[in-house]
This record gives structure tokens, C-alpha cells and sequence, in this order.
């Protein structure tokens, strides 16, 4: 492949693109696939096909478009006027026909989905820029919106220590969770020391109700390639794995045909862009550990040993798969760097607050009108993700609480609903961004059930390595099972509070460390209801089934 | 001639329980606690197994790290300021010492290695008086399939030791962990039974190594039943000595 090449293959498929007088792009995400998609795109192919319309109008599935509440979704768009595009939700294969009908008249009134409400309007699109519009099926697609332009700017024109400073001025920090500085960890990797290093892609997403990373794959994943391969190119690695679940096939199977073509474009493999810069990647797939979603176990699980985690340091930076220096980024913070690279670490610095720049996406999910991803600018108030964006609680509740990081996160109560969404800001409260799972919850929830379920989490994700996690976590869920079934007493409530402090400051790895957030948090904001279940044997949500204690006779 | 020049590694002084003691820079700060006579409770650990830091019984204070760290894992670095007693780490050691005594069946009046268990005496060197916390009581088994051996599972506290001498030492890899979290447990070979493993070569390892009760010798009463780790130091020592 060269820079000629490249851009020939763009602007072919730009023209092909303008030939079509209509594209018709049909979600198959997994999200609108569930509710059969895949059958509305055939429906619709028949009828344009039926019509002899194939030439002036295109059927095209494509990554998420962004509601998931409303799918399955289809987006009919006129080539030469794009901001004309007209939604449809609910779409069933029976839709097909008028919705071929309508494309030179007026919209199917019956399915549209109104694209100017803040839900679309306050987003700020940058990991999911082609999301909804592209075929992530086919590279030339992701080529003409400007793909491999990064990689190609970044192996032609800058040197490896460039690349990590442009990086490191952007401000970008890791979307997995914690939020370290990628530009700082990029620059340990490149130290360290050995001609053998590897970059890793983790994407074994496995919090409860958060599903950005599976999108980002299915929808464009070849972002995640040019991502990789950067990162490679900046830190001298010449070998990537994707650390991808199992339980994300459709997600697997566009990595695979991505990669497959990448390698088959020269955009991957040896000599990338005619200079000595090797690098591969291969798919490795998690079996379903929630665990191995920490580095270390993630890397134990790669070298094919059981995943758990090993205490650091060494970081993985220094020794890391094999022993070898290894760059471990999300999927979502390796889907940020091809437009950093490409528009410049100024751009990317300019959106978001001080210490969190960037966009994060989100993933809706729990008691709000409009549950889907999202991608929002950082510094952004909760209030206006959950009611402007989010479209507010339906049936007429009272939001209680919002959970960011799922069981490594917190429950933010009401008062706190208008802080900015950002790294330092959710800490303050004792949550965490945490991957971008984002669960409302409205007044029929029970805190200390909601504290229950993701110690339940925790204690069947728990590798059982260290003591204070395996044991703790146990103990902890027998003893929020007792208080939510009205047996608990004032002393259970003193234990799960030492409990918490004992988890936190001596686990070994992430998850025991911030099992007991979820407690915590419930603890600071609804001590009330505790005391409710303890003291006054009732749960004033309604939902936890108390037994009536027993009568001392 | 001029001398062979030594592998460079560098020595380094630091403060442990503001005692000025001298280390090389690969050595981890219970090695040089313990030269120095600074007692750090210990479980998983054993001297010539690979280090794991999974008890969390051993960890310090580190003056200027945000974090606990173990003292059998974490190398000592220059001017480091190590604090291995405080009311704090006795508190959450006491603690993790007593998840252990709650999570599985440990009644020392009937094991056969009451008086030479390292978690009983450890219970005792921290104080534990009683256990706070609620008793899980498992309904575990006893493989007693083995010619010579016994695998008690409500004795186990999943340090493994087992694991790690036969897999790094004799070389076997008969035990491993299955399951996760609460329910993982030792197993050998696939979870076949102990008598029947293919691969177990019957060298006891395994049960000198073990800290309590739960890999132990058949026949033997209370007062026979006393480990002999001695043995894998030596083992080590001339194996590098080979090198």
C-alpha cells in the first residue's frame, strides 16, 4: 500500500457513494440485530431490487445509530443533501416497501424517529463518528471517511517520540477506567527495555449494562486497528493482540474480517506503508472472567495460564506479556487516537474540561426514556445525560440515583446530579468514570438491593487469589442478604462497614480494591434505607421481600 | 590479569521500622526484613517458591505509596521507609486471618495438625481471640484416595503452595485451582480423584509444604504429624549451586 494507493481507493469509493441517488443505512449492531434487523435489510434489499432501483439507491447495514430503545433502526439518506436524512424506528421487515415508496416524496410519517431532539443534538461524536454511517464490513468504506490517514501521517511524517508527544499534549486518558495519561503509559512502553514489545487491546467489557466497547467493534472496527497500530508504531511493537470475550461473536467476527483485510490492503503486516514497520495483530478470546479484564490477568490469560491478577509492579509497561514491555489500552481509548492524530492534539485539548478532555461514551442504560449509547463531551452535567439526553425517568418516577462504573462504581444521588461527568469529579463522590456504563434508577429501586446484586457480581468475579477479595466478598453479600431479607442486624451493618476498609486497602487487584464502592456510596447517600431493612424491618422502595423476623418465644 | 568484572546490581540502604538496614536492589523487603531479625507475618509465602502476594497477610507501609504493599513481592528501592507493624496492619491482618478461620471448617480439636499449623499459629502470634465475622461452614470433601496422603479441603487456605512446588519443583503440575472466587478449591490432576492421578509421582511435596491441615501423611497422629519444609531451601540451593 502506498499514500497513493490509499487515497485512490478513497476517492473511488467517495464517487461510488455519490452515484447512488439514496443510501438506505440499516443498523446491524447487535443491539438492533436482537430485534431481527438483519431481516429488514433483506426485506429491503428485495424491495429496491423489486424496483429496479439498485443503481440510484443503496442498502447498506451499518454500525449502532445510537438509540438502541427504539431499534430496530434505519436511516434513509439522500446522497446529494445528508443533513435531509430522515430516521425510522421500530422498523419491521413489513416497513419495507413504504419506505422504498417514500424516498423521492414525503417521510413514512407512522416510523419516524425525530433526529432533532437533544438526545442526538447533544452529543458530540468522536469515537463514534462512522458509527451508524459506514459498513464496517468493508475497509474501503472506512478509507474513504478519512481511515488509515492517522497511520499513514504518523509512519510517513513523524518519528515515535513524536507521535507519543502529540498524544500526551492531547490530554487523552485511559477510557478502560482508571484514567491514566495513555501518553504517559505509551512513554513508559516505549523505554522499556528489549526489541520485543506487544500492544494489547482490551476488550473484554464485562461491567453489568455497558456495551460501548461491543459497539465500537461492531460498528467500526477498523478504528481500532489504526488505533493499535499507531500505538505500535509510537511505542516500537510489532505484534498486537485483541483480548476479546466470547461473548461478543458479532463483534469477534467483524475483527476478524477487518483484520483479514487490513492484512490483505497492506495496512497490516509486514512493511506497512513501504517503510520497516512490521506489525500483526491477533484475537485472542476471554472465556468469560470478568477478571481478566485487569492487565495482569488479562496478559496471565493470553500466555494461556489461569487468569488472575498479579500484584504490580512490575507494570505491564515494564514486564508484560512473556515478560516483554506491553502496551495495554481499551478499545475505546485506542478508537480515540486516529482522530488525534489526525486533526491535531490542540483539537482534541480543546473539547472537555481541564484534567478529562475528550468526549467519553456512555451507555444508557436502567429507568430513562431513551436508553442507547452516547457520546458526550466530558465535563458535561449528569442532569442533562439523564433529561435532556437520556429524555428523563418514564411513567411520571423520581429519579433516586445514577450508577457510573458498574461494581466498581458508585450511586450518585440526586443532589449531586449537576456535577461535570469527569475523572476527577466522580472520584470526589466515591464513584468512578469506570468503562461508561451509566444505570438510572428511579424510586422503585431498592439501594440496598441495587449494593446486593453487584457485591453478588463481585463474589462469582472474584478469581479467589487473594483472601480479603474472595472471602470478603462473600461475606459481604451473605450479610447485605440478610439485611435485605430483614434478618440483619445493627452489628451486620458495623462488619460490612469494616469490611469495605478492609477490601479496599488490601486486595490485591482492582476488583476486591473497589468491591466495596458500590456499599460505600449507598451507605454515604441512603444510610436511611439500611437502617429501614435493620431497624424498622421494611424496604421503602417496596422491592426487597422481607420476612417477618422470627418471634422469640 | 585484572579481575572478572560482577553482575551490576546495585546496593541500596533503607529504613525499615526506622532501622537503617542495607539490601542489593533485587531483594524484597521481607528478605531483608528477615535478615535483619524484623519479624513479618507471612502465609502464602514460602522461601524457594516462586512469591505470589496473594495472602495479603504480609503487607507494609510504605512512606510515600498510596497503597499497602506485600512485603514478599515489592524489591526494596533506595531511601525507602518501611513500616511493617502498625495498629492498622495488625487490624487488617487480624482481619484477613480471621476470613480464613470463617471461610472453611478450621476445627483444630479434631485436625491432625493442631500444635503444627502455621495458620493457628499465626492466629495466635496476631491475638485472635475469637472470630467476628459469621462461619461459612462449607460442606467440603476429604480425598483420601492416596496411598500415603490425605487432601482435606475444609483444612485448605488456598495459598498454593501445593500448586507451586509441583508444578516449579517436581515438576508434575498434578495440583491446580479449579472454580473461582469462594468456591475455587485445589484439585489434582482434572479433578480426578488424588489416588488415581497419572501424574502425581508420590513424592510428598505437596503435604510438607502445605501450612495447615489440609495436605497431610495417613497414619499419622497429632504429635507425628509435623511438616519438614526444610528440604525445598536445600533443594533450591543446590540446584542453583548446579548453575
Amino acid at each position: 500500500m502506498t499514500p497513493e494507493e490509499l487515497s485512490k481507493i478513497a476517492t473511488i469509493e467517495q464517487e461510488e457513494q455519490q452515484q447512488h441517488k439514496h443510501v438506505i443505512q440499516v443498523c446491524v449492531a447487535a443491539g438492533c440485530l436482537s430485534s431481527h434487523s438483519d431481516q429488514v435489510k433483506d426485506a429491503l434489499d428485495k424491495e429496491v431490487s423489486k424496483r429496479g432501483l439498485e443503481n440510484t439507491c443503496h442498502v447498506k447495514g451499518v454500525g449502532c445509530l445510537g438509540l438502541c430503545a427504539a431499534g430496530p433502526l434505519v436511516r434513509v439518506q439522500p446522497t446529494a443533501k445528508p443533513d435531509a436524512a430522515v430516521m425510522y424506528q421500530a422498523v419491521t421487515a413489513n416497513d419495507a416497501a413504504d419506505i422504498v415508496s417514500s424516498l423521492e416524496g414525503p417521510p413514512v410519517k407512522r416510523l419516524v424517529c425525530p433526529t432533532n431532539v437533544p438526545f442526538f443534538t447533544r452529543q458530540k461524536k468522536i469515537v463514534l463518528e462512522n458509527s451508524g454511517i459506514i459498513d464496517p464490513d468493508r475497509i474501503e468504506e472506512y478509507i474513504a471517511v478519512n481511515g488509515y490517514a492517522g497511520l499513514l501521517q504518523v509512519v510517513s511524517t513523524m518519528r515515535p517520540s513524536e507521535v507519543i508527544d502529540e498524544v500526551m499534549r492531547s490530554g487523552l486518558r485511559g477510557r478502560g477506567g482508571a484514567g491514566f495519561s495513555t501518553g504517559l503509559k505509551w512513554s513508559t512502553v516505549a523505554k522499556g527495555r528489549g526489541s520485543t514489545k506487544y500492544v494489547i487491546c482490551n476488550a473484554d467489557e464485562g461491567d453489568p449494562g455497558a456495551f460501548m466497547d461491543r459497539s465500537v467493534l461492531e460498528s467500526d472496527p477498523h478504528r481500532v486497528l489504526e488505533g493499535m497500530a499507531i500505538a505500535a508504531y509510537a511505542v516500537g511493537a510489532s505484534q498486537g493482540y485483541i483480548y476479546v470475550r466470547a461473548e461478543y461473536p458479532l463483534a469477534v467476527k467483524r475483527l476478524k474480517a477487518a483484520i483479514r483485510q487490513a492484512e490483505r490492503a497492506g495496512l497490516l503486516g509486514n512493511n506497512i506503508f513501504g517503510i520497516t514497520f512490521n506489525f500483526s495483530i491477533d484475537i485472542r478470546l476471554g472465556a468469560g472472567a470478568f477478571v481478566c479484564g485487569e492487565e495482569t490477568a488479562l496478559i496471565a490469560s493470553i500466555e494461556g495460564k489461569r487468569g488472575t491478577p498479579r500484584p504490580r509492579p512490575p507494570y505491564p509497561a515494564e514486564s508484560g506479556l512473556w515478560g516483554c514491555p506491553t502496551l495495554i489500552n481499551n478499545v475505546e481509548t485506542f478508537a480515540n487516537v486516529p482522530p488525534i492524530i489526525r486533526n491535531g492534539s490542540a483539537w482534541f485539548a480543546g473539547i472537555g474540561t481541564e484534567k478529562s478532555k475528550g468526549t467519553k461514551v456512555f451507555a444508557l442504560a436502567g429507568r430513562v426514556t431513551n436508553t442507547g449509547l452516547i457520546e458526550v463531551p466530558m465535563g458535561i452535567p449528569l442532569r442533562e445525560i439523564v433529561y435532556d439526553i437520556g429524555g428523563g425517568i418514564p411513567d411520571g418516577k423520581k429519579l433516586k440515583a445514577v450508577q457510573t462504573g458498574g461494581p466498581s462504581g458508585g450511586c450518585i444521588p440526586e443532589q449531586h446530579l449537576d456535577m461535570p461527568v469527569d475523572y476527577e469529579s466522580l472520584a470526589k463522590v466515591g464513584s468512578i468514570m469506570g468503562s461508561g456504563g451509566m444505570i438510572i434508577m428511579d424510586d422503585t429501586s431498592c439501594m440496598v438491593d441495587v449494593a446486593k446484586f453487584f457485591m453478588e457480581f463481585c463474589r462469582s468475579e472474584s478469581c479467589g487469589k487473594c483472601v480479603p477479595c474472595r472471602v470478603g466478598t462473600a461475606q459481604m453479600h451473605d450479610l447485605l442478604c440478610r439485611i435485605t431479607d430483614g434478618s440483619g442486624t445493627a452489628d451486620d451493618l458495623t462488619l460490612l462497614i469494616e469490611l469495605c476498609d478492609v477490601l479496599r486497602a488490601t486486595s490485591l487487584c482492582g476488583l476486591g480494591q473497589t468491591a466495596p464502592n458500590p456499599v460505600l456510596t449507598t451507605l454515604q447517600f441512603f444510610k436511611h434505607e439500611y437502617d429501614a431493612h435493620i431497624q424498622k424491618k421494611t424496604c421503602p422502595a417496596g422491592s426487597c421481600t422481607i420476612h417477618a423476623p422470627a418471634e422469640v418465644i | 590479569m585484572s579481575p572478572q568484572p560482577v553482575p551490576q546490581v546495585r546496593v541500596v540502604t533503607l529504613k525499615i521500622d526506622g532501622r537503617d538496614v542495607g539490601a542489593t536492589e533485587d531483594e524484597t523487603i521481607l528478605e531483608v526484613a528477615r535478615q535483619n531479625g524484623i519479624f513479618i507475618p507471612t502465609l502464602c509465602y514460602l522461601d524457594g517458591l516462586p512469591s505470589i502476594g496473594a495472602c495479603r497477610i504480609c503487607l507494609c507501609e510504605i512512606k510515600g505509596a498510596n497503597k499497602l504493599l506485600p512485603a514478599c513481592v515489592t524489591r526494596v528501592q533506595e531511601g525507602m521507609e518501611v513500616t511493617t507493624d502498625s495498629e492498622r496492619l495488625t487490624r487488617y491482618r487480624k482481619t484477613i486471618v480471621e476470613m480464613l478461620f470463617a471461610e472453611r471448617n478450621h476445627v483444630c480439636a479434631v485436625c491432625v495438625s493442631n500444635g503444627h499449623c502455621e495458620l493457628q499459629s499465626m492466629a495466635q502470634k496476631l491475638g485472635i481471640t475469637h472470630v467476628h465475622m459469621p462461619y461459612r461452614y462449607p460442606k467440603l470433601t476429604v480425598d483420601a484416595t492416596h496411598a500415603r496422603f490425605v487432601q482435606d479441603d475444609n483444612r485448605c487456605v488456598l495459598c498454593t503452595r501445593c500448586v507451586r512446588v509441583c508444578d516449579e519443583v517436581e515438576g508434575a503440575h498434578t495440583w491446580d485451582i479449579m472454580g473461582r472466587g469462594i468456591d475455587a478449591r485445589v484439585i489434582t490432576d482434572l479433578n480426578q480423584a488424588w489416588g488415581d492421578s497419572s501424574s502425581c509421582t508420590g513424592c510428598g511435596k505437596c503435604v510438607h509444604v502445605c501450612p495447615t491441615g489440609a495436605l497431610t501423611e495417613k497414619g499419622r497422629s497429632t504429635a507425628e504429624m509435623v511438616k519438614k519444609q526444610q528440604f525445598l531451601q536445600y533443594l533450591m540451593q543446590m540446584r542453583e549451586a548446579k548453575q
